[in-house]
C-alpha cells in the first residue's frame, strides 16, 4: 500500500494519508515510550526491592508517566541568562527529530513498514548519529561547565562506539547479502537467526548499542554522580522531556533493530508456530531485548571515560574487524561444500 | 600545539557525590585535575564552643550530630572521657549494651558507605540492598533508644534505657542474616570487572603518607598498618572479645573497600559474642550524682569509630560544665590527604577517591 502511494502523483489525498500514518506511528511510539518508562521503573523496582510507581492510575501506576509528562509540560520554561539562546532552544529538537526519523525504516512486520529503503541499515546508522550533534550543542549552549564536560564526553563516546557498531553489523550484511532490513529478516528465515551465526557480532552490537543509548554502564555524558546531570543539567520542563523522549525512542529503535538484525524480526522461532501473527513475535522478542537492557542498567556500575575509550578502540573494534574476516571465511567455506 | 585553557570548576556544596555540603574548587585541564582546594565549614555549628556552656549530660545530644551515621560511638567517647575523669565503674550490663549499640552502629555506618560508594561509582541497586539491612539496624536501635539516628542513648555512668524484652534475641537473629547478605554483596559487586577497574590503583598512597597525614581507621589499615584502638588500647570491654583487625597492603580504594567489608564481618563476630555473654540482669547506670561535675584537671580519651580514631579532650575546672572541650574528628583528619590524591586524576576518579575516604560532613565541620 505504501509502495503504491510512493509511486503515485503527489496530491492532497496522498499527503493526508501520509500525514495520518505518521501521526499514528507517532502515537504508537509515544504510547510505547509511556509504558516503556513505566515498565523500566517497575522492573527496576522489582530488582531493587522497591514497589515502583503504584499510586497514579491503579495499583500498577498505569498513568504515572502521563502525570509526569503533564507536570513537565506545565513547568516554567527557564533559559539561563548567559546561555546561547537559539542553540539552547534548537538542541533538544536536533536530538529528538532523528530519533523519530529512524523509526520509518524499521519493519515491524512484513507489511507494517513505512519506508522500505534499499540501504535501510545504513540510513538508520547515519541518521542516529545526528543526535550527538544535539547533545553536544545542548552541552555547549547551556554555558555550564558540567554540561560542557557532558557534551564533550558524549561526542567522544559516540565516535568510539559508532564504529564498532557499524563494523559488527557488517557480518550480518555479509550473510544476508543486503542492507535492506526486510531482506535481512527474510535471509534469517532461510538461514536461521543471525544470533546463532553471528554470536560475536551480537555481543559487540549489544555492548555498542548500550553505549549508543547512553545507558549504564556507559552513561558517562549524564553521569549523575560525577557531572550532576551532564549535558542537560540546565534543561528543565519540556525541553528536558525532549531529551528524555529522544533517549527512550532510541531505546525503542535500538531494541527493534536488534530484533530485526539478530533475532529474526517478525519470524516465528519454529515454522509450526507460524499461526501466531508476526507482530506478536516481534513484540515478544523486542520485550526480551528491552528487559535485558533494563537488567544491565540495574546490575552494573559505570565505566570511567578513559576506560570507555580504551575498551571501544582496543577491544570492541578489533573484535568486530576479526568477526568480519571470520564471517567472510565461513561464507567462502560454506560455498565450497 | 593548540593553546588550552585551564577551567575552574566548583564541585559542591550541592553536588550529589560530595556526601553533604563539602565543596571542592578544581582547576581542570579538560577532565584532568591540576589543583584541588577543599572548602569546608558549611555545616559548622560550633559544637565545641557550645559545650562550654552546657552540663555534661546536655552535651551528649550534640555529639549525635557530629558523625550522624554512627552516633553511638560519639555518645560513648564523651561519656568515656567524663567517666575517666571521675574514675567511675560502669555496670556490666551497661557496658554490654554500649558495645552492642556501638557495633550495630558500625555495621550500619559501613553499610551506608558501601551503598553510597557504589552509587558514586554508578551502580544504583547496591544502595537499596544496603539500606534494607541498615533499616533493620536502625529499627533495632530505635527500639533501644527511641530515636533512629540521633540516639542520645548513653549517659555518664551507663546507658539511659535498658534493652526491651526480646531485643537481644533480635540482634542475635540479625547476625546470621547479615552474614548471608554479605555473601550476596560480594557476589554482586566485589568480583565485578567494571568495579575492579574503577577502584584498583585509584587513590593510592603509602604507609608513610598515611601516617604523616594522620589518617586513621580503614584509611590507615588499607596501607598495611595494623592499628585498631579496640585491639591496641582496649576500652570498655573490647578485650573480652575475639576478633581480627582486617588489613590490606594496597593502599588504594580497592584495599579500603576490602578493609571495610572485612570490618563488617568482624563487627558481626563481636556482636555474636556480646549477645552470647550478655548478663541476664543488673544495673544499667552506675551510682552517679544528680549533677555531674568532672574533677579539676584534664583528660584525653580515644576510641575507634567506623571512620577512624575519634578522640575527646576535656579540660575541667571542677564545675558542672567543661572549661574546654575538643573532639578529634576522624573525618576531618582523613580528608586532609584529598588535595594530594587528586592531583593529576580525572573527574571520575575524584568521585571514587573522595567516596573511598568515607567522610561525614557533620563530623568534618564539627
Amino acid at each position: 500500500m505504501v509502495e503504491g502511494l510512493l509511486q503515485s502523483q503527489p496530491g492532497l489525498l496522498n499527503f493526508g494519508i501520509f500525514f495520518l500514518l505518521a501521526t499514528v506511528l507517532l502515537l504508537v511510539v509515544l504510547g510505547f515510550v509511556t509504558y516503556a518508562i513505566l515498565a523500566e521503573r517497575k522492573v527496576m523496582g522489582f530488582m531493587q526491592l522497591r514497589q515502583g510507581p503504584n499510586q497514579v492510575g491503579g495499583r500498577w501506576g498505569l498513568l504515572q508517566t502521563v502525570a509526569d509528562v503533564l507536570k513537565l509540560l506545565l513547568k516554567e520554561d527557564t533559559i539561563p541568562k548567559l546561555a546561547d539562546r537559539p542553540l539552547f532552544i534548537l538542541a533538544p529538537v536536533i536530538a529528538f527529530a532523528p530519533a523519530f526519523m529512524v523509526l520509518a525504516t524499521i519493519p515491524l512486520t512484513d507489511h507494517l513498514q513505512f519506508a522500505d529503503i534499499g540501504v535501510g541499515l545504513l540510513y538508520y546508522i547515519a541518521i542516529s548519529g545526528l543526535t550527538t550533534i544535539g547533545v553536544v550543542t545542548g552541552g555547549w549552549a547551556s554555558n555550564n561547565k558540567y554540561a560542557l564536560l557532558g557534551g564533550m564526553r558524549a561526542a567522544a563516546q559516540m565516535i568510539s562506539y559508532e564504529i564498532p557498531l557499524v563494523m559488527s553489523v557488517i557480518g550480518v550484511i555479509l550473510f544476508a547479502g543486503s542492507l535492506n532490513l526486510n531482506d535481512i529478516v527474510a535471509a534469517q528465515g532461510e538461514q536461521g537467526w543471525f544470533i546463532l551465526w553471528q554470536p560475536i557480532a551480537f555481543l559487540v552490537f549489544m555492548i555498542a548499542s548500550v553505549a549508543e543509548l547512553n545507558r549504564t554502564p556507559f552513561d558517562l555524558p549524564e553521569a549523575e554522580s560525577e557531572l550532576v546531570a551532564g549535558f542537560h543539567v540546565e534543561y528543565s520542563g519540556f525541553r528536558w522531556a525532549f531529551f528524555m523522549l529522544a533517549e527512550y525512542v532510541y531505546l525503542f529503535a535500538m531494541a527493534s533493530l536488534t530484533t530485526v538484525l539478530f533475532l529474526g524480526g517478525w519470524l516465528p522461532p519454529f515454522d509450526f508456530l507460524g499461526f501466531i501473527p508476526g507482530a506478536v513475535w516481534f513484540a515478544l522478542k523486542f520485550s526480551v531485548v528491552i528487559f535485558f537492557l533494563v537488567w544491565i542498567r540495574v546490575t552494573f556500575p559505570r565505566l570511567r571515560a578513559d576506560q570507555l575509550m580504551e575498551f571501544g578502540w582496543k577491544v570492541l573494534l578489533p573484535v568486530a574487524l576479526a568477526n568480519i574476516f571470520l564471517t567472510a571465511l565461513v561464507k567462502e567455506l560454506l560455498k565450497l561444500f | 600545539m593548540l593553546r588550552t585553557e585551564e577551567m575552574l570548576l566548583n564541585v559542591g556544596p550541592q553536588h550529589p557525590s560530595t556526601h553533604g555540603v563539602f565543596r571542592l574548587v578544581l582547576k581542570i585541564d579538560g577532565e584532568i585535575i591540576k589543583e584541588a582546594k577543599p572548602v569546608i565549614g558549611y555545616l559548622h555549628r560550633g559544637t565545641e564552643k557550645l559545650a562550654e556552656n552546657l552540663q555534661y549530660t546536655q552535651i551528649i545530644p550534640y555529639t549525635d550530630r557530629l558523625d550522624y551515621l554512627a552516633a553511638m560511638t560519639n555518645n560513648y567517647v564523651l561519656c568515656h572521657a567524663v567517666e575517666t575523669m571521675m574514675d567511675l565503674k560502669i555496670p556490666e550490663r551497661a557496658e554490654y549494651l554500649r558495645v552492642i549499640a556501638m557495633e550495630l552502629g558500625r555495621v550500619a555506618s559501613h553499610l551506608v558507605w558501601w551503598g553510597t560508594y557504589l552509587l558514586d561509582i554508578g551502580a544504583v541497586s547496591p544502595f537499596l540492598y544496603a539500606f534494607r539491612e541498615r533499616e533493620m539496624i536502625i529499627n533495632m536501635l530505635n527500639e533501644l533508644s527511641g530515636a533512629r539516628l540521633t540516639f542520645n542513648y548513653m549517659r555518664v555512668g551507663g546507658v539511659k534505657w535498658d534493652a526491651p524484652e526480646g531485643w537481644i534475641e533480635k540482634v542475635g537473629e540479625f547476625i546470621p542474616y547479615m552474614r548471608e547478605q554479605l555473601k550476596g554483596y560480594h557476589d554482586l559487586v566485589t568480583g565485578n570487572e567494571i568495579f575492579m577497574n574503577r577502584v584498583k590503583g585509584v587513590g593510592r598512597y603509602t604507609k608513610e603518607d598515611a601516617l604523616n597525614y594522620s589518617l586513621s581507621g580503614a584509611n590507615l589499615r588499607c596501607t598495611g598498618v595494623k592499628w585498631d584502638l579496640r585491639k591496641d588500647e582496649p576500652y570498655s570491654i573490647y578485650d573480652r572479645f575475639d576478633f581480627d583487625v582486617p588489613v590490606q597492603e594496597g593502599g588504594d580504594a580497592w584495599a579500603r573497600y576490602h578493609v571495610r567489608l572485612g570490618e563488617l564481618e568482624e563487627s558481626l563476630k563481636i556482636l555474636e559474642q556480646a549477645v552470647e555473654q550478655f548478663p541476664k540482669e543488673g544495673e544499667i547506670l552506675a551510682k552517679v550524682p544528680k549533677i555531674i561535675k568532672a574533677p579539676k584537671g584534664e583528660a584525653y580519651v580515644r576510641i575507634e569509630s567506623p571512620r577512624g580514631e575519634i578522640g575527646c579532650y576535656i579540660a575541667s575546672d571542677g564545675k558542672k560544665e567543661p572549661y574546654r572541650l575538643k573532639f578529634r574528628r576522624p573525618s576531618f583528619y582523613n580528608l586532609q590527604i584529598l588535595p594530594k590524591l587528586l592531583e593529576g586524576e580525572n573527574i571520575a576518579n575524584l568521585i571514587a577517591i573522595l567516596g573511598a575516604i568515607d567522610i561525614v560532613l557533620g563530623e568534618v565541620d564539627g
